[in-house]
C-alpha cells in the first residue's frame, strides 16, 4: 500500500471511535424519528402503518402544540437576553480587584453545579404561596400572598427567574475568561483619550466580547428549548398548560401517552428548529463578531 | 459372570450413578424458578425498605423461588420500564403498576387475565377475597386483571387545634359541602395566615375531581373504559362547587394548589382542612406538632371518593411454571397479615375484610383508629378515573380543571372541550 493511502487509513481508523459514536447515537436516531413520523401509532392489535403526513396535519391541528411553541418562544425571549447581560455584568464585577474576589465569584457560580431537578426543589418551595420564601419577604412590607406557580399569568415569568438564576452564573464563567483575555493596556488607553467608562464598554470591550456573546448566545438559545427538567418537579405543565415546553410535551407524547409517532413527529421540529437557529447563528452572525 | 462383563457392569452402575447425579443437580437448579417484579413508590418514606423487607420473607417460606423485586421509579416510570422490558424481550413477570394503567396494558396485549391462571376452588375464593370496591380497576370486560397491593383512598385531614381556636368542636369534621362552607368560612383568616381548606389541582387533579363528582353522585367513566361523562351537568356542578371555594366562597386560595407542597402548608398550619392521600397518613401522624384529625370526605348528594394506587399484574410472556411462582408471591403480598403489616408501616389500606380481622391491625386501630378510616369510606368509594388512551383523557380533564379554577374557562366550556377530545380519542374503541 502506498504511503498515501496508508495515512488514509490511518485518518479513519482515528476517526473510528468518535464516529461509531456519533452515528449510532446521533445520526441513526435522528433519522429514525424522522421515520417514524410517517408512521402511525402501532399496537399488538392494530400494527403500526405508512400514513404519509398525517402526523404533521395532527400537529397543526393540536392547539397544546402551538401553546407549547408560543411559551417556549417566551422562555426563550425572557431568559436569553437578561442571562447574558446579568452574565457581562457579574464578569465585569468579579473581574475588578475587590476585597473577596473569589468568593464572590464562587457565589456567583454557585446555582450551576446545583443539579436543575435540585434548583426547581429550592424554588418550589420559594414561590409556595404564604409558607414560601417570597411571599414571607413580600408579607414583610404588606404585601398579601400571590400563588405564583399556580396562576397562568405569573407561572412563565416564575420559571424564567429561576432559569436566569441557573444560567447567568455559568455565561459569566466563559465572559470572565475573555475579560482576562483582553489587554489592560486599552483601558489605560482609552483613559488617557479622555473615554468614559461606558463608552469604553460600548466601543472596546463589548466588540471584542462578541466571539463569546455569539458561544454564549447558541448556548442559550439550545438551553432554551432543552432544558425542562424544572418542569417535571414544578408544574408539569400546568396550570392548563400555561408553561408547558416543546421537549415536555415530547416526553408526555411518548411516555404519558404512549403515542411515539406523534412524539417522532414533534422532535422532528424540535430538530429542524434547533438546526436552523444553530446554522444561522453561524452564518450569519459569524461573519459580524470578529473585531476587525 | 466373566471378569469382563463385571467391570463393564460396574462400569454401567457408576455411569447411571453419575447421569442420576447430573439429573438430580440440574433438576434441582431447574426447580428454581427466577420471577423479576418491577414496583413503583408514590409517596414520600422508605416503602422500598419495606417492600423488599416482605420480598425476603416470601423468599425464605419458598426456597424454590427466587424473586428480584426492582424499585421502578413512580408509577409512570415503572410501566415505561416494564413495557421497554417486554418490548426488548426480557419481561418481568409480574409488577405492580398504576391500578389504572389496566386498558393501556390490555391494549399493548401485556398482562393475562388471573381468571386464567387460576385453577383451584380455593383460589376462585381468594380472587372474592378482597373489597369489590378495590376490584373495579383491576376488572374489565368481566375478567379479573388486577389485584389490589398498594391501594388507597382521599381523605379529609384537619387541624384539631386550629377548629377549637375558631370556637368549633374538634370531633366534628364538616360532612356535608355545605358545613365545608361554613366551617371554612369560620377558619380563614382575613389577612391569609390561614386557609380553611385546600384542595390540591397539579399531579392528580383528575383523582380530587373524582371525589367531588361521586359525592355529586356522578361517576367519569364507564366499566368497558370507552365512555366518559366530562360534560354531564352533575360534573359540571361539581367542578363550579371547586371553584367557588376559592372564587366566591374564599375558604380556600385561588389557582392551583400544589399537590407537593400542600402537606407541608398542612404541617405548618396555614390549612386548617386539606384532602390527600391516606398514603400521608403515616408521615402527617410523625411530624405533624398539632393535634390532627382524620374524618371521610364530605358529601352533597351522598359522600364519595376514588380509590388509588397500584395493582399487581402477571404478564402474559411467562411460561406456566413462572405464572405458578408468580401467583405464589401476589397471593404471599396480598394475605391479610402482609397487608396488615403494610398497612401499619405506610398508610395505605388494608386490602381485604381479613387484613383488617387480624390481631395486629386490630390492635393498631384501636390506638390509632384514624388509620381505619379509609376502610370505613370504601363503602362510598368509586373507580379512579381509567379509560383506553388513558394519558391523553386524564390530560384533557387535568387542563379543563386547571383552566376553570384559575378563570382561564367557565367550568361548562372546559368540560365540554375535554368531553370532545374524549369523544374523539374513544370512538374506535365503542
Amino acid at each position: 500500500m502506498s504511503r498515501a493511502n496508508m495515512r488514509h487509513v490511518y485518518g479513519w481508523l482515528l476517526l473510528m471511535p468518535a464516529a461509531i459514536l456519533l452515528v449510532a447515537f446521533t445520526h441513526y436516531p435522528t433519522i429514525a424519528t424522522i421515520i417514524d413520523s410517517f408512521f402511525s401509532k402501532g399496537n399488538p392489535v392494530r400494527p403500526s402503518r405508512f400514513i404519509g403526513l398525517d402526523n404533521y396535519r395532527l400537529m397543526t391541528d393540536d392547539p397544546i402544540f402551538w401553546k407549547v411553541l408560543a411559551n417556549n418562544m417566551w422562555f426563550a425571549i425572557g431568559t436569553i437576553p437578561t442571562s447574558i447581560a446579568l452574565a457581562i455584568a457579574m464578569a465585569l464585577m468579579v473581574n475588578k480587584a475587590l476585597p473577596g474576589r473569589s468568593l464572590v465569584r464562587m457565589a456567583y457560580f454557585t446555582p450551576t453545579i446545583l443539579p436543575m431537578i435540585a434548583v426547581a426543589n429550592i424554588w418550589l418551595f420559594f414561590y409556595t404561596p404564604d409558607i414560601g420564601l417570597i411571599d414571607q419577604v413580600a408579607g414583610l412590607f404588606g404585601f398579601s400572598g400571590h400563588n405564583w406557580l399556580g396562576d397562568p399569568d405569573t407561572v412563565l415569568p416564575a420559571i424564567i427567574i429561576m432559569t436566569i438564576w441557573k444560567e447567568a452564573g455559568f455565561f459569566m464563567i466563559f465572559y470572565l475568561a475573555a475579560l482576562q483575555q483582553i489587554p489592560p493596556e486599552l483601558a489605560e488607553a482609552a483613559r488617557l483619550e479622555g473615554a468614559s467608562r461606558w463608552y469604553y464598554f460600548r466601543r472596546v470591550l463589548f466588540p471584542l466580547l462578541m466571539p463569546t456573546t455569539l458561544f454564549v448566545l447558541i448556548n442559550a438559545v439550545l438551553n432554551s428549548f432543552k432544558l425542562v427538567d424544572h418542569l417535571f418537579v414544578l408544574t408539569k405543565g400546568g396550570p392548563d398548560n400555561a408553561s408547558n415546553l416543546l421537549l415536555y410535551y415530547i416526553f408526555e407524547s411518548a411516555f404519558s401517552y404512549f403515542d411515539t409517532t406523534y412524539a417522532a413527529t414533534l422532535t422532528v421540529v424540535l430538530l429542524g428548529l434547533l438546526a436552523f437557529m444553530a446554522l444561522a447563528q453561524f452564518f450569519v452572525l459569524d461573519r459580524r463578531v470578529h473585531y476587525r | 459372570m466373566s471378569a469382563f462383563y463385571r467391570s463393564r457392569l460396574a462400569g454401567l452402575v457408576v455411569s447411571a450413578f453419575v447421569v442420576a447425579m447430573m439429573l438430580v443437580v440440574s433438576t434441582a437448579v431447574h426447580a428454581k424458578t427466577k420471577l423479576t417484579m418491577y414496583y413503583p413508590v408514590a409517596v414520600g418514606g422508605p416503602l422500598t425498605k419495606i417492600v423488599d423487607g416482605m420480598v425476603a420473607d416470601f423468599m425464605a417460606k419458598n426456597p424454590d423461588i427466587e424473586v428480584d423485586a426492582i424499585y421502578a421509579g413512580n408509577y409512570n416510570d415503572a410501566r415505561i420500564k416494564a413495557l421497554a422490558a417486554l418490548k426488548s424481550g426480557q419481561p418481568a413477570q409480574l409488577s405492580v403498576m398504576f391500578s389504572i394503567d389496566l386498558y393501556e396494558l390490555i391494549e399493548q396485549d401485556a398482562i393475562v387475565a388471573f381468571d386464567d391462571i387460576i385453577q383451584t376452588d380455593e383460589e376462585r375464593a381468594w380472587l372474592k377475597s378482597f373489597y369489590p370496591t378495590l376490584m373495579e380497576n383491576g376488572v374489565t370486560g368481566g375478567k379479573t386483571w388486577g389485584i389490589p397491593f398498594q391501594r388507597s383512598t382521599i381523605v379529609m385531614y384537619y387541624n384539631k387545634d386550629a377548629f377549637k381556636a375558631a370556637g368549633l368542636d374538634p370531633e366534628k369534621a364538616p360532612a356535608t359541602w355545605d358545613e365545608l362552607i361554613e366551617t371554612g368560612k369560620k377558619l380563614t383568616k382575613g389577612d391569609g395566615s390561614q386557609w380553611g381548606l385546600m384542595i390540591p389541582s397539579t399531579g392528580y387533579p383528575y383523582w380530587m375531581f373524582g371525589a367531588l363528582t361521586m359525592q355529586n353522585d356522578q361517576v367519569l367513566m364507564n366499566s368497558d373504559g370507552n365512555e366518559t361523562n366530562f360534560g354531564a351537568p352533575a360534573t359540571v356542578e361539581a367542578l363550579q362547587f371547586w371553584k367557588d371555594l376559592g372564587g366566591k366562597h374564599k375558604v380556600m386560595p385561588q389557582g392551583t394548589i400544589e399537590w407537593g407542597t400542600l402537606r407541608q402548608n398542612f404541617l405548618e398550619g396555614k390549612t386548617a382542612i386539606m384532602w390527600h392521600s391516606t398514603g400521608n397518613l403515616t408521615a402527617v401522624k410523625k411530624k405533624a406538632s398539632f393535634d390532627f384529625g382524620v374524618a371521610m370526605l364530605p358529601a352533597n348528594k351522598r359522600r364519595g371518593t376514588p380509590t388509588g394506587g397500584g395493582n399487581f399484574y402477571i404478564f402474559k410472556q411467562t411460561s406456566p411454571e413462572e405464572r405458578t411462582a408468580a401467583m405464589k408471591l401476589v397471593k404471599f403480598m396480598t394475605s391479610p397479615e402482609q397487608s396488615a403489616k403494610w398497612s401499619m408501616q405506610t398508610g395505605y389500606m388494608g386490602i381485604s375484610q381479613a387484613a383488617y380481622d387480624t390481631q395486629e391491625l386490630m390492635e393498631y386501630v384501636k390506638g390509632f383508629p384514624y388509620a381505619a378510616v379509609a376502610r370505613d369510606q370504601l363503602q362510598f368509594a368509586t373507580a379512579e378515573l381509567a379509560t383506553y388512551q388513558t394519558g391523553r383523557i386524564r390530560k384533557a380533564l387535568d387542563d379543563a380543571i386547571q383552566a376553570a379554577l384559575t378563570g382561564a374557562k367557565s367550568p361548562e366550556d372546559a368540560l365540554g372541550e375535554a368531553q370532545s377530545t374524549a369523544d374523539r380519542l374513544l370512538k374506535s374503541y365503542r
